[in-house]
């Protein structure tokens, strides 16, 4: 099939990638640009585990089509560390709450959660509950991981 | 607790910061060089004759590089009663057959060829209903059993009946006796990391399997049949674990799509990987099997047990794994849960055309208890007795030694009860809520016995575990448990730790890999934190003996007055004499006196009694109980059924690490809601109608409920560090409790899981209908 010339960054660096026309950005992020950070749970936007940041927006790579990302801005969990390395206050809120278990939905789940705070620093534990609905985890019972939202969301308004 | 650095620390998962950083690989993150895709053609009826498969457009598609069916491969039998094969040959017996499959360059390759394979059939009578399946006229699902033997019906030849003291005596003793009847559903674990492995051999056919098994040591033995069956007996097998995304039981037995990754990988001779899509997780993946169950349990007037009687039709599908094995797990809670002398048990597994059943957290548990706890209830309301004082009367003791011949060693259940019921205000709410509103409330509880020291339902139910020290006190313990998640990583870290006397972050614990590590019967049984922390406990105290044996040489100070302490080898006496761990390990190593390293090994073999026969003896060293209190509020318009509060009372004999402990609790927790309230597979005709999370309801982060553990310490002597298991135990007793309170609020009694609304809704209304 006919390939496409896609530009646009990736954890702050600008990337261009040949895709086919209906791949989606999971496919790109995962196959082309090797960051499998992102997850494929379902291939349906059902799950959220593929969950990244377009532009500010947590978005399902799953269903989101390559062709969209054209000149945007994509946040993976690889590009959430700090240029040191270190963890950003979501990433370690999961880790000192417990809010880990298996680990095959944390990366959404964080980026889902960091898309929240991004909008709304301090939010209320129902805005939280919405902002992870369309992130599915079969471990941890969410308790902790509403926890871990709401530590972080503490420390970084310290 | 007390005198402890890094037992009963609240630690943080020991890989939790690379799974934050995405930088975990599962199965679905790893490539090898040359790697192909291969791809499974299921089966388009659920009975039928094989008359053709025609693979010849397949073939064309370009990438391709092999297709296979049973026609041009060795057989090989799998299962439990070996009656699953990994390709169908002349008959399939239920939608998720494999009739063949394909490697090909790209995924979608596989697939496009995997579309092409055309396949007739002669549709063959099948049987959906394992009580239909019983009568004399049912088609067979199989015609001959995995020797040849022709078999005449489709009860599987299963001995699973219990008989303990004398019912006849017991019911003539009963004031009161319940009978009833309940039915659960399929249900399955849906990780979120979907199955998948990648085969490969080397050059002399030695065979690596990349794998997410909850059993390396046992898949390791199972692919080696397969090579014999291949014609390569005696060549060797690797399997090693990539992260797994999730367990639940779903990985307790190797499916047909590992034989076929084997198959292809052979036949190719490049490595062949197959992951599942979800839709393939949802309906070849084998659930927790459903059953049909009849109970009667009596009580004197006194209100104390005298009998109870149990028998069960379980839907086995159309082959033979694990699931068929879960009535000797159930006997547990049916012979031991409460004081009850007089007992018995029968289940029968039968074959059906529907989807195959195997192991799912809780191993049969969930589907007795269902049924004892709510009976149980029931049995209260008949003899006037409170629901809480009844379970609290015949609640187990310590010291006792059950019906089955469990010998109950530490024993939390009437703690538990009685903190689920203060905390509930049992006596405050039990029977006073329902009233005449549109919403009403309603509390109500049931409890659960589990092994909580292993199981001894296998020859062994040992597991090895090797350490070694490096010259600075680094500490690597290969153990051959396994992580899925629960934690089993950050366990064995704090009780080598803590028997080291090392900060935590000096232990690493190696797992998943056959070539290094040692055997182990699996993650199953709630097993790992009792048996592989016995076993990595062992192990430590090997090492720890000849580190002071060598230090009170090195310090001439007698061993009895050294001990390992802050990273030191510490002299109370002589505080002078103490030196750092890692300038021993170091002279013990360069020092002519020394010239050696420290490594042990250490193989733990739980003294228990494997169940054989008449199902009675003690299989796990020790055994745990919980109690689950909910307060639910039913919309009597709507049947929903809202979860209010949920205490969650569990004697846990000593939290190793109370927060992952927590989290085993509250992911059960919230799983035994699902069961109890959304989930259920929909077969039609054999067929999944709901293979994908729109139809099929796990809960989300909006129906979370905010469960509250509380965790009963009472420190097991057999335990490491007096711990018990935990993995399972929090969603046995979820369904009963909910179905309790829902009749403590409206009245009705649901003997049907799941209770989603239409169901709560259409026994209000015949309630109402029948006022």
């Amino acid at each position: 099939m006919e390939r496409v010339e896609i530009r646009f960054k990736v954890n702050g660096d600008e990337v261009t990638v040949a895709v086919e026309p209906h791949w989606t950005l999971l496919r790109v992020l995962r196959e082309e640009l090797e960051l499998t950070g992102a997850k494929e749970g379902c291939g349906a936007g059902e799950c959220g585990a593929c969950t990244v940041i377009v532009d500010g927006r947590a978005v399902n790579a799953c269903l989101y089509p390559a062709l969209e990302a054209v000149g945007r801005e994509v946040v993976t969990i690889e590009g959430l560390s700090g240029p040191d390395g270190g963890l950003h206050p979501l990433q370690k809120a999961f880790v000192e709450k417990g809010a880990v278990q298996c680990g095959f939905c944390t990366p959404g789940m964080v980026l889902s959660a960091k898309a929240l705070l991004d909008r709304v620093p301090e939010p209320t534990e129902d805005d939280i509950r919405t902002a992870l609905a369309g992130n599915l985890c079969r471990c941890t019972g969410y308790v902790q991981i509403i926890e871990a939202v709401k530590a972080a969301a503490e420390e970084m308004k310290a | 607790m007390s005198g402890f650095a890094a037992v009963g620390k609240p630690l943080p998962k020991a890989d939790a910061v690379e799974k934050v950083s995405g930088r975990t690989v599962y199965i679905h993150d790893l490539k090898l060089p040359g790697m192909l895709y291969g791809k499974i053609k299921y089966a388009d009826r659920p009975s039928a004759r094989i008359v053709s498969i025609d693979t010849s457009e397949a073939e064309k598609v370009p990438g391709v590089r092999a297709v296979i069916t049973a026609y041009n491969t060795p057989e090989i039998r799998f299962g439990f009663l070996k009656d699953n094969t990994a390709l169908k040959r002349d008959r399939v017996r239920q939608y998720r057959d494999e009739i063949a499959a394909v490697a090909a360059t790209t995924p979608e390759a596989a697939e496009e060829a995997v579309r092409r394979i055309r396949v007739e059939y002669e549709d063959l009578p099948a049987v959906f209903d394992p009580e239909e399946a019983l009568k004399p006229d049912a088609p067979l699902v199989h015609e001959t059993d995995a020797k040849g033997r022709p078999l005449k019906d489709n009860r599987l030849r299963l001995p699973w009946r219990l008989e303990a003291g004398d019912v006849a005596q017991g019911e003539a003793e009963a004031v009161y006796i319940a009978e009833g009847e309940y039915e659960t559903t399929w249900v399955t674990h849906c990780c979120m990391g979907t199955s998948g492995c990648i085969a490969v051999f080397d050059p002399h056919d030695n065979l690596t399997v990349y794998s997410n098994t909850q059993i390396p040591s046992l898949a390791k033995a199972d692919f080696q049949e397969a090579l014999k069956a291949m014609g390569l007996a005696g060549k060797r097998v690797r399997v090693v674990n990539a992260a797994i995304g999730g367990g639940f039981g779903s990985k307790l037995d190797t499916y047909a799509y590992e034989y076929i990754a084997i198959l292809l990988a052979h036949r190719t001779r490049r490595p062949v990987k197959i992951v599942f899509d979800r839709e393939e997780e949802f309906f070849a993946t084998s659930p927790r099997q459903p059953t049909r169950i009849r109970i009667r349990q009596g009580c004197d007037a006194q209100g104390r047990l005298t009998f109870r009687e149990i028998s069960m039709v379980l839907d086995n599908g159309a082959y033979t794994s694990w699931g068929a094995t879960t009535p000797t797990v159930m006997m547990m809670p049916a012979s031991s849960l409460y004081r009850v002398p007089n007992v018995r048990f029968e289940a029968v597994c039968v074959y059906t055309n529907n989807t195959y059943a195997q192991a799912m957290r809780g191993y049969g548990t969930p589907q007795v208890t269902f049924a004892i706890e709510c009976n149980l209830d029931e049995l209260a309301e008949k003899a006037g007795i409170d629901p809480y004082e009844l379970r609290r009367r015949n609640a187990n003791q310590p010291g006792e030694v059950t019906p089955q011949g469990f010998r109950v060693t530490t024993c939390g259940h009437t703690e538990c009860l009685d903190e689920v019921a203060r905390r509930l205000d049992w006596s405050g709410k039990r029977g006073r809520a329902g009233g005449n509103g549109r919403k009403r409330r309603g509390v109500g509880m049931a409890c659960l016995l589990h092994v909580g020291g292993g199981a001894k339902i296998y020859r062994s139910d040992g597991c090895g575990t090797l350490i070694k020290v490096d010259d600075f006190g680094n500490v690597d313990v290969f153990s051959g448990s396994m992580d899925i998640g629960q934690g089993l990583d950050t366990v064995i870290r704090q009780i080598v730790a803590e028997t080291l006397g090392l900060p935590p972050e000096k232990v690493n614990v190696i797992v998943g890999d056959t070539d290094v590590c040692p055997w182990d019967v699996g993650v199953h049984a709630s097993r790992s934190t009792f048996i592989a922390g016995n076993s990595a406990l062992g192990a430590a105290r090997m090492i720890r003996e000849q580190i002071l044996e060598f230090a009170g040489h090195m310090l001439e100070a007698p061993r009895e007055i050294l001990e390992l302490r802050d990273g030191q080898v510490v002299c109370q006496e002589d505080p002078s004499k103490t030196v750092p761990l890692d300038k021993v390990l170091r002279r013990a190593h360069f020092a002519p006196s020394g010239n050696t390293m420290f490594m042990a090994a250490h193989f733990y073999e739980p003294d228990t009694k494997m169940l054989e026969g008449d199902f009675k003896g003690n299989y796990s060293c020790t055994y745990t109980w919980g109690c689950h209190g909910v307060e639910v509020e039913v919309d009597t318009e709507t049947g929903h059924v809202e979860i209010l509060r949920y205490v969650a009372a569990h004697d846990v004999g000593r939290a190793i690490n109370p927060m992952l402990l927590k989290g085993q609790i509250y992911g059960a927790a919230l799983m035994g809601i699902g069961y109890a309230l959304t989930e259920e597979m929909i077969f039609e005709g054999g067929k999944l109608r709901n293979p994908n999370f729109r139809d099929y309801k796990i809960l989300t982060v909006r129906d979370a409920v905010p469960v509250e553990p509380v965790i009963v310490e009472t420190e097991d002597p057999a335990g490491p560090f007096g711990a018990k298991g935990i993995g399972e135990p929090g969603l046995v007793p979820s369904a009963p409790a909910i179905a309790n309170a829902v009749y403590d609020a409206v009245g009705v009694r649901l003997r049907q899981l799941p209770m989603k609304p239409e169901r709560v809704l259409r026994a209000i209304k015949e309630r109402a209908g029948r006022e």
